[in-house]
C-alpha cells in the first residue's frame, strides 16, 4: 500500500514547499488555530475588562485597541478561511475523487499569501495598534485615527487574494475533477456549500480589495472620496464595505451548513432529507446574500426606499436557511440517530444557528432594528450566528475528519464532554447580552453604566467556561495523535468517496480512480458494497 | 436592574412588535429543539430496526413548499408590520420643537430655538413632538434614547432627523452608539423629559443671548448671504431675486433642482446647501455659491437654518420660544 501523505517525506522542506492539498490543509489548520488563539485571547481581555462598569482592567485606549484585534483577527484570519482552508481543502479532492485540486501550485501560494497577510495585520495591530474596529468606518479610520490604518488595511487586502485563489481553484475543481459518474447532484452537500462559497470569494473580495485601497489612498494622499470636508461620502465606504462583508456571513456560515449536512446524514444513517432544496438553498443564499447589505444601515442614513427593499430581501435570505434546518430535522426523522461529538457539535449548530437566524428577523425588521442596533443584542445575534454556529460546525467537522486527517481516532467520552459544555459556555456568554442589548447597552464601550453589571459578569463567567471547552479539543487531539487508537478506513459508516481511502490517505489519494454509481448519502449501496449489515458505531464506544 | 422604561407611545408600540418577534421565535425554536429532542428519543441508533434507505425520498416535495410558503407569509407579515413602524420616523410633524444636536469628539452640543445651550443633556416637554436637526462635526456617531426605542447615526457635513413625542416625564440615558474613537463610551447624556410648567421654567432659567433666530439674522448680515438672498429686511430688496433664490418662503417649500430633482427645501435641505451648494443648486439661477464648510461652525449653521426658517411664515415656525 502507498505510504500516508503525512510521513511520505517528513523534511520541513517538503512541508513548506508541499503542492499536496492534504499537506497545505494542515499548513492551514496551524496557522488558523494561531489565530483562533489570539482572537480568544482578545475575547478574554473583552470579558475581563466589563466585569466591572468602570472597565476592570484595561483603559479606554487599550481596550479599544482590543476589540479591534479580536474582530480584525477572527473575521480576516481565522473565520472567514475556517473550513474552506482546512476542511475544504483536505476534503474538495477526496469528496470528488480526484488526486488534487485543479491547481496545486496556487492552493501553496494560497496559504503563503495569507502567512504574509497576517504577519502584516500582526504588525499593525501589535506596534502601534488600531482603534476603528473591524469595520474601519470612515471618516474616523481616513482622518482621525491616530492607529496603524495602513498595515492592517493592506495586510486585509493581500488576505482577499488568498481567498479568491482558494474559490478560483475550488470552483474549477469541482468543475473539471469530479470523478466518473459523479454527477452534480451526486456531489455531497458539503461541495454545494463550497461551491456556493467560492463564488462569494470570488465575486465580493475584489470589492473589499477595492474598498480597503480606497481608504488607504484617502489616509495617505486625501483623495475625497470618503471625507466630506474634501466632497467625499463617508456613507459611501459603508455601502461598499457591506457590499463585501455581508455577503462574507455567508462565506463564514455556508461552509458550516455544508458540514453539517455531512455529518447529519453519517450519524442517522440516512440520505439528507431534501437533497436538492438543499443544496439549491446554498446557491440561493449566495445570491440573495449579495444584495442584502444595506440591512446595516438602516440607521446610517439610507434612503426610506433603500430600507425598504433592503429590508424585504433580509427576510428572503433567511428563508432557504430555514429550508436547510426544517430538512436537518426531516433527515433526523426516522433515521438510526448516534449521538457522537460530531453529531453534538451539528445539532449544537442547528440549535444556535436557528438562534441566530431568529434574532436576524429583529434586525431585519426595520423598527426593531432601529432601538436594537449598534447594541449588545447585534453582537448577541452574530455571535450565535459566528461562533454558536460556525465554530460549532468546524470543531464537529474536525472532530469527524479528524481520523481521516490524522489516522488517530480522539477520545469519544472527551469530546462529548467538551462539546456539551461549549454549548453551555457559549450561552451563558452570550444570551445574556441580548438582554443587554434591548436595555440599550452600546456595543464597543469600554465603560458601561452599571446598571448593566449584573448580565456582564454573567457573561464573562460564561466565556470563562467557553475559554475551558476551547482549549479541551486542542488538548485531546493532541494526545490522540500519539495515543489515540489508529482509525479505519471508514470509522462511522460514511458514504462519502473519502471513506473508501485508507486514513490517513496516500499522497495521491486513491490507488485508483474510484467510479461513482450512486447518490450522494446511498447506505444500503454502502452495506451492500462492504458487507456489513450495521456498519456504523461497531467500531467504537 | 430596572426594565428599561417606555417614555413614548412608540416606545411601547416597538415593544409590542418585539414581543411578536419574541413569541414567534420562541414558537419555531420549541418546534426544533422539540424535533430533535423527539427525534433523539425515538430514533436512537439500536433502539429500531432501520433498513438502509437507498434513495433520498422523493415524497418530500409537499413538505418542502409547505414549509417554504408558510415561512414567507410569516416574514412578509412581520416585514409589513415593522415597515409601518420605520416609515413613521420619516415623517416628523409640521408643529414639533427643532431642537440642534451636534456630535463632537465626545461630546454633545444642544442648541435650542430660544438661544438656550447645553452639552450631553436635552430637556423637552412631555406630549409634544420634538424634532431633532443632528449633525457632527468630525466623525460619524449615533445619536440614541433607548426608553424612546429610537437612535441615528449623526454624519459630519450633513443633518440628519429623528423625532419623538415623550409621553412620560423623568430623566433617560442618552448614548452615542456608533464607534467614535477614543472617549466613545464617554459621550453619554441625559434627555429630561419635563412637564409643560416645568419646561417653560428651565427655559427662562437658562441663559440665553438671544434666540436662535435672531443670531441666525446677525449671521445672515455678517457672512454675507443677503448680498446676495433676499430676505425681506435687508438689501437686496424683497423683489430682487435675480442672482439668487429668495429666502423668503423658501423653508417648506418646493424646490426643483438644477439636475432634474424635486426636493422640499426642509431644514437639512437648507443645512447641506449652506455646505455643499454645487450639489444642490436651483434650477432657474446660474451662479454657483461658495461653500460655507470651514466658514461656519454648526452652531453657526443651527441658528442660520433656525432663521431662514422664520422667513416661511405661512409654516409654523420654531415652535418652543
Amino acid at each position: 500500500m502507498a505510504q500516508s501523505y503525512l510521513w511520505q517525506d517528513g523534511t520541513l522542506r517538503s512541508w513548506l514547499l508541499t503542492r499536496d492539498h492534504k499537506r497545505i490543509a494542515l499548513l492551514y489548520l496551524g496557522s488558523i488555530t494561531f489565530f483562533f488563539a489570539l482572537g480568544g485571547v482578545g475575547a478574554a481581555l473583552i470579558r475581563l475588562q466589563l466585569l466591572e462598569p468602570t472597565g476592570a482592567i484595561l483603559s479606554d485606549a487599550a481596550y479599544n485597541r482590543v476589540f479591534t484585534l479580536h474582530g480584525v483577527v477572527m473575521v480576516w484570519l481565522f473565520l472567514v478561511p475556517s473550513i474552506p482552508v482546512t476542511l475544504g481543502n483536505f476534503l474538495v479532492p477526496l469528496m470528488l475523487g480526484a488526486r488534487d485540486l485543479a491547481f496545486p501550485r496556487l492552493n501553496l501560494i494560497s496559504w503563503y499569501l495569507f502567512v504574509a497577510s497576517g504577519l502584516l495585520v500582526l504588525y499593525g495591530l501589535f506596534w502601534g495598534g488600531l482603534e476603528t474596529g473591524w469595520t474601519f468606518y470612515t471618516p474616523l479610520s481616513s482622518d482621525y485615527s491616530e492607529g496603524r490604518v495602513l498595515p492592517v488595511v493592506l495586510g486585509i487586502f493581500l488576505n482577499g487574494f488568498s481567498s479568491i485563489a482558494t474559490g478560483v481553484n475550488f470552483i474549477v475543481s469541482i468543475h473539471q475533477l469530479r470523478a466518473p459518474g459523479m454527477t452534480w447532484y451526486r456531489l455531497p452537500l458539503m461541495l454545494w456549500a463550497l461551491y456556493a462559497t467560492s463564488v462569494i470569494f470570488v465575486l465580493a473580495t475584489p470589492v473589499l480589495g477595492i474598498t480597503l485601497l480606497l481608504l488607504a489612498f484617502e489616509r495617505l494622499f486625501r483623495v475625497g472620496v470618503f471625507d466630506p470636508g474634501l466632497g467625499g461620502d463617508p456613507l459611501l465606504f459603508q455601502q461598499m464595505f457591506w457590499f463585501y462583508s455581508h455577503p462574507a456571513v455567508y462565506i463564514m456560515i455556508l461552509p458550516g451548513m455544508g458540514v453539517v449536512s455531512e455529518i447529519v446524514s453519517t450519524f442517522c444513517r440516512k440520505p439528507v432529507f431534501g437533497y436538492r432544496f438543499v443544496a439549491w438553498s446554498s446557491v440561493s443564499i449566495a445570491a440573495i446574500g449579495f444584495i442584502v447589505w444595506g440591512h446595516h444601515m438602516f440607521v446610517a442614513g439610507e434612503s426610506l426606499y433603500s430600507a425598504i427593499v433592503f429590508s424585504m430581501f433580509s427576510f428572503f435570505v433567511s428563508v432557504p436557511s430555514a429550508i436547510k434546518v426544517f430538512n436537518w430535522l426531516g433527515t433526523m426523522h426516522g433515521g438510526a440517530i448516534r449521538l457522537d461529538a460530531p453529531m453534538l457539535y451539528a445539532m449544537g449548530f442547528i440549535g444556535l444557528f436557528t438562534v441566530g437566524g431568529l434574532t436576524g428577523l429583529f434586525l431585519a425588521s426595520l423598527a426593531a432594528d432601529v432601538h436594537l442596533t449598534q447594541t449588545y443584542f447585534v453582537v448577541a445575534h452574530f455571535h450565535y450566528i459566528m461562533v454558536g454556529g460556525m465554530v460549532s460546525a468546524y470543531f464537529g467537522g474536525l472532530h469527524y475528519w479528524w481520523p481521516k486527517i490524522t489516522g488517530r481516532m480522539y477520545p469519544e467520552i472527551w469530546g462529548r464532554l467538551a462539546a456539551a459544555l461549549i454549548f453551555f459556555g457559549f450561552n451563558l456568554t452570550f444570551f445574556p447580552q441580548f438582554i443587554l442589548g434591548f436595555e440599550g447597552m452600546p456595543r464597543r464601550y469600554a465603560t458601561y453604566p452599571a446598571q448593566f453589571q449584573i448580565l456582564n459578569v454573567l457573561s464573562s463567567a460564561g466565556a470563562g467556561i467557553l475559554a475551558v471547552a476551547y482549549v479541551m479539543p486542542l488538548v485531546y487531539f493532541g494526545w490522540s495523535l500519539f495515543r489515540g487508537a489508529r482509525a479505519p478506513d471508514n470509522p462511522w459508516g460514511a458514504t462519502g468517496l473519502e471513506w473508501r481511502t485508507p486514513s490517513p490517505p496516500p499522497t495521491e489519494n486513491f490507488a485508483e480512480t474510484p467510479v461513482v454509481t450512486t447518490d450522494a448519502y446511498d447506505y444500503g449501496e454502502l452495506d451492500a458494497r462492504t458487507g456489513v449489515a450495521d456498519s456504523g458505531g461497531a467500531h467504537h464506544v | 436592574m430596572t426594565w428599561l422604561p417606555e417614555a413614548s407611545a412608540h416606545a411601547m408600540r416597538i415593544d409590542i412588535l418585539l414581543a411578536g418577534l419574541t413569541i414567534i421565535s420562541l414558537a419555531v425554536l420549541g418546534l426544533v429543539f422539540g424535533l430533535m429532542g423527539l427525534n433523539v428519543l425515538r430514533f436512537r441508533a439500536g433502539r429500531t430496526t432501520v433498513t438502509a434507505r437507498t434513495q433520498a425520498e422523493h415524497k418530500g416535495w409537499g413538505f418542502e413548499i409547505a414549509w417554504t410558503s408558510a415561512t414567507l407569509v410569516i416574514f412578509f407579515g412581520l416585514f409589513l408590520w415593522a415597515t409601518q413602524l420605520y416609515v413613521v420616523g420619516f415623517r416628523p410633524p409640521a408643529d414639533a420643537i427643532q431642537i440642534y444636536v451636534t456630535g463632537k469628539q465626545w461630546m454633545w452640543k444642544v442648541q435650542y430655538p430660544g438661544g438656550q445651550r447645553e452639552i450631553n443633556a436635552l430637556h423637552v416637554p412631555v406630549g409634544r413632538p420634538v424634532q431633532l436637526l443632528l449633525t457632527s462635526e468630525d466623525v460619524i456617531h449615533d445619536f440614541s434614547i433607548p426608553a424612546l426605542r429610537i437612535k441615528h447615526d449623526v454624519l459630519p457635513g450633513r443633518y440628519q432627523s429623528l423625532w419623538f413625542t415623550a409621553t412620560r416625564t423623568g430623566s433617560f440615558r442618552l448614548y452615542c452608539t456608533q464607534f467614535c474613537g477614543l472617549g466613545h463610551s464617554r459621550m453619554t447624556g441625559t434627555v429630561m423629559v419635563l412637564d409643560a410648567t416645568d419646561y417653560a421654567g428651565w427655559l427662562n432659567g437658562t441663559p440665553a443671548s438671544g434666540s436662535l433666530a435672531a443670531a441666525g439674522e446677525a449671521l445672515f448680515i455678517r457672512s454675507g448671504c443677503s448680498g446676495c438672498h433676499a430676505s425681506s429686511r435687508y438689501a437686496p430688496d424683497a423683489g430682487d431675486s435675480s442672482r439668487a433664490p429668495s429666502m423668503v418662503g423658501l423653508y417648506g417649500s418646493r424646490v426643483v433642482l438644477a439636475d432634474g430633482r424635486a426636493i422640499v427645501a426642509d431644514a437639512a435641505f437648507l443645512h447641506d446647501s449652506i455646505l455643499d451648494p454645487p450639489r444642490r443648486r436651483a434650477a432657474a439661477f446660474a451662479t454657483d455659491m461658495p461653500s460655507f464648510r470651514g466658514v461656519l461652525a454648526e452652531d453657526d449653521l443651527a441658528a442660520l437654518v433656525a432663521y431662514l426658517q422664520t422667513l416661511s411664515p405661512t409654516l409654523p415656525p420654531e415652535a418652543g420660544n
